[in-house]
């Protein structure tokens, strides 16, 4: 089972990655983006690891509402948004139990990234975030391992495709050859799951 | 109609200048009497470009008179940051709206509207309106 402290530590494991790939995700973001997707995770996940060591949430629902909360507050960009949905309606529909099983972590998952394909229009190949959390939510039946390496090819499998959401659609076939930036963070979300796991 | 319960009108920018100065440009092509209460929200706390829940909510908070509020966006971040707050129910004023429309144009029609007393729906109208406005 997985309690409040398992979610604590994949919020600060994966402060921890955007801490340390900032530069890569911002690099990314340059020739199809804004070139701001780093510094502003950076700096909404440091939000995240602050609140959390502060108010202290008690149940895996309560940490991932006050993690993605911060996100819509402090990250700027249209990330904040996406990353706050994704982990505010993955918290909702966790409940306020204190403690979750990984089946109830993947239903809950899916829901909050059905949100934020409905938040944002993409569907599956349109370069985005979710062609990283599709597949994960996906694998994350069969494990955590599998469910990084799912997400890690599926950030990779966005080079080749043309952006069809956000900014870099602006580029239209200009876009083709890139990594999405979005779905590169998206793959460390998911592998923090794996060392908050300890696996 | 009352001019106590105008609807307010949020024009949210990713750039303060922005969103400032379309406030400015509506109100000034709304004349002279009263406007409706206009707030831009425009960029990130601190100055940056970007898009600020806070300054968001604050300006939403600002120009509501109880008859709603329109919001106006320009892109990105400033619509799905407009669309989460909604969702999240309690974090706007009721009866607020995100009002798809063209910045600008959109702008003055909604503050001209809004002045002259029209409810939110008619406001919003107005603004959506805006899109069929051809120039050549």
């Amino acid at each position: 089972m997985l309690d409040a402290d398992f979610f604590r530590r994949w919020m600060t494991a994966t402060a921890a990655s955007v801490d340390r790939e900032a530069a890569r995700l911002t690099a990314l973001d340059s020739p199809i983006g804004d070139a701001d997707h780093g510094s502003n995770l950076q700096r909404g996940f440091t939000a995240v690891t602050a609140t959390l060591e502060k108010e202290e949430p008690q149940a895996p629902g309560a940490v991932l509402m006050l993690a993605g909360r911060q996100l819509i507050s402090t990250v700027g960009g249209a990330s904040g948004p996406l990353y706050g949905t994704l982990l505010r309606r993955t918290g909702k529909a966790l409940g306020d139990a204190a403690e979750v099983s990984e089946e109830q972590l993947t239903d809950a998952l899916r829901t909050g990234v059905d949100a934020v394909m409905q938040l944002g229009g993409a569907a599956p190949g349109d370069k985005t975030m979710i062609d990283a959390l599709v597949p994960a939510v996906e694998a994350l039946g069969e494990s955590f391992a599998a469910a990084r390496a799912a997400a890690e090819e599926g950030a990779l499998a966005t080079t080749p495709l043309q952006a069809r959401k956000g900014r870099a659609s602006y580029l239209g076939e200009r876009s083709i050859g890139h990594q999405d930036p979005g779905a590169t963070s998206s793959a460390l979300l998911i592998a923090a799951l794996e060392e908050a796991a300890g696996e | 109609m009352s001019d106590e319960k105008l609807v307010g009108i949020v024009l949210v920018s990713h750039s303060a200048a922005v969103a400032a100065s379309v406030a400015e440009l509506a109100v000034g092509l709304a004349g002279g009497g009263t406007t409706a209460p206009v707030a831009p929200a425009g960029g990130v706390e601190g100055g940056g470009l970007g898009t600020s829940a806070e300054l968001i909510s604050a300006a939403a908070a600002s120009v509501d008179r109880g008859a709603g509020v329109a919001v106006l966006t320009d892109l990105g971040s400033a619509v799905l940051t407009v669309k989460t707050l909604l969702a999240e129910g309690d974090e706007l004023p009721a009866h607020t709206r995100l009002v798809d429309a063209p910045f600008v144009e959109g702008a003055v029609a909604a503050v001209v509207t809004a002045s002259s007393g029209a409810d939110l729906a008619a406001v919003e109208a107005a603004a959506s309106e805006a899109y069929a406005y051809r120039k050549v």
